[in-house]
């Protein structure tokens, strides 16, 4: 099972990471200043396999990858959203987060609760049984994350 | 056929393309800066490959400039080399890189500029279709001159009527984010037309389009006219041909007369939290800040010189102003401008981002209250996460700092 960190609708790159904090290409330190200021009980307490669950609009702001970047190094295995702001959504995918988008997760679970992510069959099933599905990646998406990101599809000679 | 999305990028293609198609488009200018670069760097070492074309590269020193940490210093140092190994063509710290783009020509209507930065849809003011992505997909374009995109559906703006006294474009493009809010524009682009616009600037243009993102527009475009080859004649780098929109189909159709509209602020914590600023009068001041992308060019240097001529700051606020650019701040020292600023008692600073992104020249304590120019007032964007951010025009910033209180600029006219 993994652990849900639940934040709510608008969540900005700011409040993922605030740029003070991105003057650094090093994952070590971008995953420790994940949440720094929104959630600081996150970065000491995140564990491999965890799972972000926001609600609209993740990652509204600024271009930095080091939004995506800090949480994929912080170990998490996923981000289930309502919906993803568009520069976040093709970072995430660009670099191998898997980010998926499912309207109804949001609504039904509490931070601290726990849920089990089948992420080839995007099946997610909660303690109490009840189980969601999340929406399908676009077709072009899903090559891109097929190939395991963007730098491994553009050597294969795909754009 | 379609809207100037469309239109744009068909052209690119030699094909006609429609909103919600996949394509993949060559690019004209791919941009990073000193706070998007190194990560674009390493994105690019592991591909492997050489520039697409050194002299379609632009690398911009803005975020932190002059250098402000060891750690800051260190990676400029790092994207110095990579420059000097990879021979690029274009290295420019003389101000924010959608101002000094736009100033040095680069950005000509139908053109295609990927930027790593969010607020490259600026380039849309000047019909072009400018847009902010990650560093790993800028490195992608250095690399190949091509990116991926879904081409986007359109949001079209009917702004008609025209600003009254005191109302800027920046209150109109506040205005529209709180019409549609954050995401109201996600996955789309934005298309701004109207008497209103038809009426302004380039720099006016500019503001607009630079807030596109803020409701998560994709681009923000106003279609090119004789504006617009005035401010590109002996400027463009390039030769051009305006792609204006076609019997467009728009995915919505927002009307809002300018005529109506007062001077607004945007309250925490977002730009779609709005009021007009007489409502919020009673709110006392920590820091004014003038400048970004958004607001820093040499009218509304001009715009907030011209309130604070004659008045010094009030003592209980103080005020920083970042020229968007080396022009503009030579432009504004033969106007006497910055005379002004200094003799009201503002800090200026080099031309940059300033204190916009919390890490220099201005930065807020917990519990602080901020009203500036610029486009975002995430929490923690200019320092302690509890510090609130105001974003406003620049008359409404240069009236609040001679009152130490949030001030709507026609009191004090």
């Amino acid at each position: 099972m993994s652990r849900i960190w639940k934040v709510g609708d608008n969540i900005s790159t700011d409040e993922i990471i605030p740029g003070r904090y991105n003057v650094t290409t090093d994952r070590e330190q971008l995953a420790k200043a994940a949440f720094i200021e929104y959630r600081p009980d996150y970065a000491p307490n995140v564990r491999p396999g965890d799972v972000v669950v926001a609600g609209r609009n993740f990652g509204m702001g600024s271009s930095r990858e080091h939004a995506p970047i800090s949480l994929q190094a912080s170990g998490i295995q996923a981000i289930v959203a309502r919906s993803f702001a568009r520069i976040f959504y093709r970072n995430a995918i660009n670099i191998g987060l898997p980010i998926l988008v499912c309207d109804e997760l949001h609504g039904a679970v509490e931070d601290g609760g726990a849920l089990h992510l089948a992420l080839a069959s995007g099946r997610i099933e909660l303690t109490d049984g009840r189980v969601f599905h999340v929406e399908p990646l676009p077709e072009f998406v899903l090559q891109i994350v097929q190939a395991g990101g963007i730098i491994p599809f553009v050597q294969a000679g795909r754009l | 056929m379609g809207t100037m999305s469309e239109e744009i990028l068909s052209r690119k293609l030699g094909r006609e393309v429609r909103a919600g198609e996949i394509v993949i488009v060559p690019v004209d200018y791919v941009m990073a800066h000193d706070q998007t670069a190194p990560l674009a760097i390493e994105s690019f070492r592991r591909l492997g490959m050489p520039l697409f074309d050194p002299q379609r590269t632009i690398i911009v020193f803005d975020h932190i400039i002059p250098a402000a940490t060891v750690q800051a210093a260190t990676l400029q140092r790092g994207i110095r080399n990579w420059m000097s190994e990879e021979r690029v063509g274009n290295f420019l710290q003389e101000g924010i890189c959608h101002q000094v783009l736009v100033e040095r020509g680069f950005v000509t209507p139908g053109a295609v500029v990927v930027g790593a930065d969010s607020h490259t849809c600026t380039y849309g003011a000047l019909g072009a279709f400018g847009t902010g992505m990650g560093s790993t997909d800028i490195a992608v374009a250095l690399a190949t001159g091509k990116t991926w995109l879904r081409v986007p559906e359109t949001i079209r703006f009917e702004l008609s009527g025209q600003l009254g006294p005191h109302v800027y474009a920046k209150d109109l493009a506040l205005a529209m984010c709180g019409a549609i809010g954050v995401d109201g524009a996600n996955y789309h682009a934005v298309e701004y037309g109207g008497s209103a616009v038809r009426a302004m600037s380039i720099s006016e243009r500019m503001t607009l389009a630079n807030m596109a993102i803020e409701m998560g527009g994709k681009t923000g475009l106003v279609e090119p006219d004789e504006v617009v080859d005035e401010y590109l004649a002996g400027r463009a780098r390039e030769e051009y041909e305006p792609v204006l929109p076609r019997n467009p189909r728009y995915s919505r159709v927002v009307e809002i007369d300018a005529s109506s509209l007062e001077p607004m602020v945007a309250l925490p914590p977002d730009p779609e939290h709005l009021a007009p600023a007489h409502e919020l009068q009673d709110l006392p001041i920590d820091q004014v800040f003038i400048g970004t992308c958004t607001n820093g060019r040499l009218d509304d240097l001009e715009i907030a010189a011209s309130v604070l001529r004659g008045h010094t700051i009030s003592p209980r606020t103080r005020m920083v102003v970042t020229p968007a650019s080396r022009q503009v701040l030579l432009s504004a020292m033969e106007r006497g401008y910055i005379q002004t600023f200094v003799e009201a008692g503002a800090t200026v600073t080099n031309p940059g981002c300033g204190p916009c992104i919390g890490r220099h020249q201005g930065v807020l304590a917990a519990g602080e209250r901020a009203v500036t120019t610029q486009n975002r007032n995430f929490p923690g964007r200019m320092g302690d996460p509890t510090a609130e951010i105001y974003l406003a025009s620049p008359a409404t910033a240069a009236a609040s700092a001679i009152t130490g209180y949030i001030t709507d600029p026609r009191r004090l006219s």
